[in-house]
């Protein structure tokens, strides 16, 4: 597994993206991650599942740098992390939606799409509010990128909708577009099926694995839905009170028996 | 080309219209597709090339002369592209229905033999790849847009732009052969070949040649004036024959500008911003507008509903007669101007219909207020009467020849003869060559004279010479005394209620016709609720006294209109009931496309029929019905039966003195 491996459907995963070590989160006294470690590889599809208060959100804002870990290393790209800003963060290729839904209401997807690129647009803030030279080429550079996006999610038909007016599960679709805006490296979803009717999922989920497909997207995925998640993913890390009690292949961690009484024993059946 | 006269006699294939085109109208937009939020253009030269690029590439893959060619996918640019680039390779295009499951489509590329397929995305390739051993003759995939296809097997199968690719570096080799093929289509070769839906039995596919679709195109071109810069909107299935004669026939022979919606649920932006001259749209697009419109009224402030009923009042008075260029005064004129101002223009912009010189409906009976709604606003819209066996123009109005009960007059070329049993004939330069590989069906359907029934019954007006359709021929009968009964005829005319959901009118061989009438269950609920009526189920509503008594209003009106028409004044509605639950597919009272099933109904039902008939005021009755998981279950019900008012007529006292 030292340089990647190869998914029972044919794709070659690469090498370690992001390394996770001897991760721990405290909040004054609660320790809501335990020196947890894994790893996420180039190119797959990585779902972190477990029960609710299991520490799974605050793993994806460890990742996303938004909390600090007290303890443990992240290495991203065999590069040793410090404490980033989130931004910085997302300038190095991680973007992220959110469980509940972070967008503009009042504007438009396109607009809201567009705030994607915002790490792209280099032009001074007088030349953007005149939008003239340099802000104007950069504009429409990324509105053919943003178009691309738009129709790679097939949502042209609400380009110019306020966001405000759309359906819950329209409006998950959109989060993915923006964060797809931002051309990641690491596509972070915080449970992007939650809420969702089947209809809403299934088209959600070819859409995960087409964005996996077409950009070679590597995806980090926390999901409740244990459908999904078995199917979607390459691996799986199964978190319970902070700590990981299983991590591999969705058939090791579903007759993992540690994994069958904490979670699916308990909670599903 | 320089005798204008001899380069016209040359058009005898769509590749030689092509060549015309290019030549002629060589920078005029032929295509425009909206993609990545922009409306890409190609022009006729433009369109040539691109086309063919793709024939070279199609020589390349190994297509021969008279193989077939399947095409499936929305309506886009390389896909009629790829039709014509077919032709050019002396090759059959056979466009097909993008919603058909593999079970479908496996019977057709069978039938047809397709060795070469072009299929708009992933989602069809999956299909024709389910398909598989069911249609051997299939050898290659060739598909247009590249998402998900990466990794699929490439062995037989092509990206449309790679097939093109390969064809501009083969212009060299094979250029000369490709321009052989071409020159050597003529007028009676297959232009394309058409699959019928097939509402019974197995779809048929109907041979059109290129003399059918041109002199078609010709003609009808040539009846609406169409010009070189119409503006159409390609947005109906392209395995449907208007289509084929729209975007392709009348397009390539006028030379106008075929544009292509982002996507299907992108249609109504792209309508508004392409705002096209010439369009067709069925009935229930322009219905569906319609309710949006009045939906969105209800919701406006009181002075612009006031402003809108206003002024389209006005334009119901006057609006139609203006649009015809029949006298009206000029205070009644300047006050149309404001509302058009004001209203009509507006209103005409929002729906994309702002610049409609020639707009048909047909398919099915439009109802006569949608109708004269979108006349009155000054649209010219008009109605057809045809099929794919016509290469679709049998009938069609005239400009200020428009009425909404009739289909016009024969389309040029085509004549038209009633049978004995009122069964419509026609005979016109589009009939088409043969059902492919069924003899038997080409003959039952067309006489050696070159006749085809039509199936529907119809009669021409003597007054105006417009052909009116009454029914399918098979359920016209007679009543009792001997005149003419037509259900559908009637039934429609209840249906354009809109508390009126469906309605079954029963009177073969009766001495009066009677009439089962289902409510629609989200007007009269509104409608109930608007004025305090509590109701706990669908039976109780439609079982309401006051329900009944609008019904019976509706039905009366009916009947005023009915009787109005000399040939059909039998068919007057004498006594009615609402049915006590809705007519269901479910249990089999309908077809899964909402056809009545009336043979059954009329079985099924058969104690409230003759309740119907025997003078009865009310009638108990149970009924079977089957859940939508299967279950059965049973509903009683009491059902009134009411008599409706009926208006004497000459034809009854005719057959009375006989």
């Amino acid at each position: 597994m030292q340089d990647g491996y190869t998914t029972p459907d044919g794709r070659q995963i690469g090498p370690v993206l992001l390394d996770l070590k001897n991760i721990t989160l405290r909040f004054g006294g609660v320790e809501a991650i335990k020196n947890i470690s894994f790893d996420i590889r180039e190119g797959e599809i990585r779902a972190i599942i477990g029960p609710n208060g299991a520490g799974k959100s605050s793993m994806l804002n460890v990742i996303s740098g938004f909390y600090v870990p007290q303890e443990g290393e992240i290495w991203f790209k065999g590069h040793r992390r410090g404490p980033m800003k989130p931004y910085e963060v997302a300038r190095l290729g991680l973007a992220r939606t959110f469980q509940n839904i972070a967008l503009f209401d009042g504007m438009s997807v396109l607009d809201n799409i567009m705030t994607g690129r915002m790490n792209m647009m280099k032009a001074s803030l007088f030349s953007q509010a005149l939008w003239w030279g340099k802000a104007e080429r950069e504009e429409t550079a990324n509105r053919e990128q943003v178009e691309k996006i738009i129709d790679f999610l097939e949502i042209q038909n609400i380009r110019k909708t306020p966001v405000g007016r759309l359906p819950y599960g329209l409006k998950k679709r959109v989060e993915l577009a923006r964060a797809l805006a931002a051309e990641p490296r690491i596509l972070l979803l915080d449970e992007p099926m939650a809420g969702m009717n089947v209809e809403e999922k299934e088209d959600m989920c070819r859409f995960i694995l087409d964005v996996n497909d077409e950009f070679g997207t590597t995806i980090a995925l926390i999901e409740h839905d244990m459908g999904v998640v078995m199917d979607l993913s390459d691996r799986v890390v199964v978190m319970d009170y902070g700590r990981k009690i299983g991590d591999g292949t969705p058939d090791e961690v579903r007759n993992n028996p540690e994994v069958i009484s904490a979670y699916l024993g308990v909670a599903h059946e | 080309m320089q005798n204008p006269q001899a380069a016209e006699a040359g058009l005898q294939s769509i590749p030689a219209l092509l060549a015309r085109n290019a030549d002629r109208f060589g920078n005029m937009p032929a295509y425009r597709e909206k993609e990545f939020g922009i409306w890409q253009s190609w022009t006729w030269f433009d369109a040539a090339r691109q086309i063919r690029d793709l024939a070279l590439g199609f020589l390349v893959l190994g297509l021969r002369p008279g193989d077939h060619i399947a095409i499936i996918g929305r309506n886009r640019p390389a896909h009629y592209w790829s039709m014509v680039a077919a032709q050019m390779c002396g090759a059959v295009p056979v466009p097909l229905y993008q919603d058909a499951v593999a079970d479908e489509m496996a019977y057709v590329l069978e039938n047809c033999g397709a060795r070469f397929v072009v299929c708009g995305d992933q989602e069809q390739v999956d299909k024709v790849l389910e398909v598989g051993e069911r249609a051997p003759g299939v050898e290659h995939i060739i598909y247009t847009d590249k998402r998900g296809m990466r990794k699929y097997d490439h062995t037989r199968m092509n990206a449309l732009a790679h097939v093109q690719a390969e064809g501009r570096a083969a212009e060299p080799r094979l250029g000369a052969e490709l321009d052989a093929l071409t020159a050597g289509l003529g007028y009676d070769d297959t232009c394309v070949m058409l699959y019928t839906s097939g509402t019974t039995g197995k779809p048929k596919g109907v041979v059109l040649s290129n003399r059918n679709i041109i002199e078609t195109a010709r003609n009808t071109a040539g009846f609406d004036k169409l010009q070189q810069r119409e503006e159409v909107l390609a947005y109906l299935p392209m395995a449907w024959v208007g289509d084929f004669i729209f975007s392709v026939g009348q397009a390539y022979w006028a030379g106008f500008t075929v544009n292509c919606p982002e996507g299907a649920q992108t249609m109504m932006t792209d309508l508004r911003e392409i705002g096209p001259t010439y369009f067709f749209a069925p009935p229930r697009v322009f219905e569906g507008q319609l309710t949006n419109v009045m939906i969105r009224m209800e919701d406006a402030g009181a002075i612009k509903r006031w402003l809108f009923r206003h002024y389209m009042d006005l334009a119901r008075r006057i609006g139609p007669q203006i649009l015809e260029g029949k006298p009206v005064g000029l205070l009644n004129r300047m006050r149309y101007a404001v509302g058009d101002l004001l209203i009509y223009g507006p209103l005409k912009n929002t729906l994309g219909y702002s610049r409609i010189r020639v707009g048909y409906t047909a398919g099915e009976a439009i109802g006569p207020e949608i109708f004269d709604f979108y006349r009155s606003l000054g649209i010219n819209l008009k109605q057809l009467y045809g099929q794919t066996e016509a290469s679709v123009f049998i009938t069609q109005q005239p400009d200020g020849q428009v009425r909404s009960d009739t289909v016009g007059v024969p389309s040029p070329g085509v004549e038209v003869r009633i049978a004995e049993n009122g069964e419509v004939f026609y005979r016109s330069p589009g009939t088409f060559v043969e059902y492919f590989r069924n003899p038997d069906s080409t003959a039952s359907t067309k006489d050696a004279q070159g006749w085809v029934a039509t199936g529907d019954a119809g009669f021409f007006e003597e007054a105006t010479g417009h052909l009116r359709i009454i029914d399918r021929a098979k359920d016209v009968g007679k009543m009792a005394d001997g005149r003419m009964f037509a259900p559908k005829y009637v039934e429609n005319k209840l249906k354009f209620y809109p508390n009126i959901l469906e309605a079954v009118v029963f009177g073969a061989g009766r001495d009066f016709c009677t009439a089962f009438i289902n409510i629609d269950l989200t007007a009269v609920g509104n409608w109930a609720e608007r004025n305090n009526i509590a109701y706990a189920s669908y039976q109780e509503l439609a079982g309401h006294p006051q329900v009944y008594e609008t019904i019976r209003e509706h039905v009366e009106a009916v009947n005023e209109s009915v009787a109005a028409d000399p040939m059909l004044s039998g068919c007057q509605i004498s006594r009615f009931l609402v049915l006590h639950k809705e007519l269901d597919p479910d249990d089999g009272e309908m077809t899964r496309t909402r056809k009545v099933r009336r043979n059954i109904i009329a079985e099924k039902y058969a104690d409230l029929i003759a309740a119907l008939y025997d003078g009865r005021d009310s009638v108990s009755t149970r009924t079977e019905v089957t859940y939508e998981d299967g279950r059965k279950g049973e509903i009683r019900a009491t059902l009134r039966l009411e008599d409706a008012r009926v208006i004497p007529t000459q034809a009854m006292h005719r057959v009375a003195a006989e």
